[in-house]
C-alpha cells in the first residue's frame, strides 16, 4: 500500500527550487495549458464543501468519542 | 487520542477542498468525485493512526483517493471513465467566473486523456505538487511522472490546438519563420 509509504514533510508550499522552476517552465504562468487547468481545479477548489463532508466528519468524530478504539470499527 | 483526534479532523477538514479539485477534474462527474471523497474520507479516517503528525495530510490523502479511484475502477470496468458528454452538463453546476466555454473545451480535453496521465499533469500543474511527491502518490518513479506529464501536455496541444508555452510568444507556424530571420 503506497499511502503507507512516508511522505515527506513540506514546510510551506515545499518542493525543490529544481521541481518548483522545472515544472515552470512546462505549466507555469505563461503557459496557457497551465493556466486553464489551474483556472479549472482552481473554481472546484473554491466552491463551499459540500454538507455532507461536514456531516459525516461531525459523524465520525462523535462515533469515535464514544467508543474510542477506532480499530474495532 | 481526542486531541490528535481533533488535530485530525482539522486538516482533513482544511485539505478537503483540494481532496476535491482533484476528484472533480480526476473524474469529471461532480456526484461521482464527492462519492469518491467521501469513501477517501472514511478510509483515511479508519487508518488516521497511520498517518503520522506534522507530515504532509494532503499527500496522504490524494494517495488514499487516487487508490481507491483505481480500486474502484477496476470494479466497475470502464464505468468511471465513461464521462463523455455528462462534463457538459455537471459544468452547468458551476460555470466558472471567467471563461466558461473555454474551460468546458478544456474539461473535455483533458477527459479524452488516459487517466495515469490526466492524475499526472493535474498533480503537477494544478495541486503544486512536486515531482517527487506526485512519484510518491502514485507509487511510481520520478522518470515516469515527468513523461506522463510531458505526454499530457502534447495531447492537450495538440487536443486544444495551443501553445504551451507562451501566450504572448510564437506560435507554431511562426516560430520558425520567427527563428529563421534571427539567424
Amino acid at each position: 500500500m503506497t499511502e503507507k509509504s512516508n511522505l515527506r514533510p513540506r514546510a510551506g508550499r515545499g518542493g525543490s527550487t529544481e521541481d518548483r522552476s522545472s515544472h515552470r517552465d512546462e505549466l507555469g504562468a505563461n503557459s496557457e495549458l497551465g493556466s486553464k487547468l489551474r483556472a479549472l481545479y482552481t473554481s472546484i477548489q473554491e466552491e463551499t464543501i459540500p454538507d455532507r463532508f461536514l456531516d459525516l466528519l461531525e459523524k465520525l468524530d462523535q462515533a469515535e468519542r464514544s467508543n474510542p478504539d477506532p480499530s474495532s470499527q | 487520542m481526542a486531541d490528535g483526534s481533533t488535530e485530525f479532523k482539522r486538516d482533513l477538514l482544511a485539505a478537503l477542498p483540494s481532496l476535491r479539485a482533484f476528484a472533480v477534474s480526476l473524474i469529471g462527474q461532480q456526484d461521482k468525485a464527492d462519492d469518491l471523497v467521501q469513501d477517501t474520507i472514511m478510509k483515511a479516517w479508519a487508518k488516521q493512526e497511520s498517518f503520522e503528525m506534522g507530515t504532509n495530510i494532503k499527500a496522504w490523502l490524494f494517495t488514499i483517493l487516487r487508490n481507491e479511484f483505481y480500486s474502484q475502477m477496476r470494479k466497475r470496468g470502464r464505468e468511471v471513465q465513461d464521462s463523455e458528454g455528462t462534463f457538459t452538463n455537471q459544468l452547468a453546476v458551476h460555470p466558472a467566473q471567467y471563461g466558461a466555454l473555454d474551460l468546458q473545451d478544456f474539461r473535455k480535453a483533458l477527459d479524452q486523456l488516459p487517466p495515469d496521465q490526466r492524475e499526472a499533469i493535474i498533480l503537477i500543474g494544478a495541486s503544486g505538487f512536486a515531482y517527487e511527491e506526485a512519484a510518491e502518490i502514485c507509487g511510481c518513479a520520478v522518470g515516469t511522472i515527468k513523461s506522463r506529464v510531458s505526454r499530457a501536455r502534447a495531447r492537450l496541444q495538440e487536443l486544444l490546438g495551443v501553445s504551451g508555452e507562451s501566450d504572448y510568444g510564437p506560435d507554431a507556424t511562426s516560430a520558425p519563420t520567427t527563428t529563421r530571420s534571427f539567424a
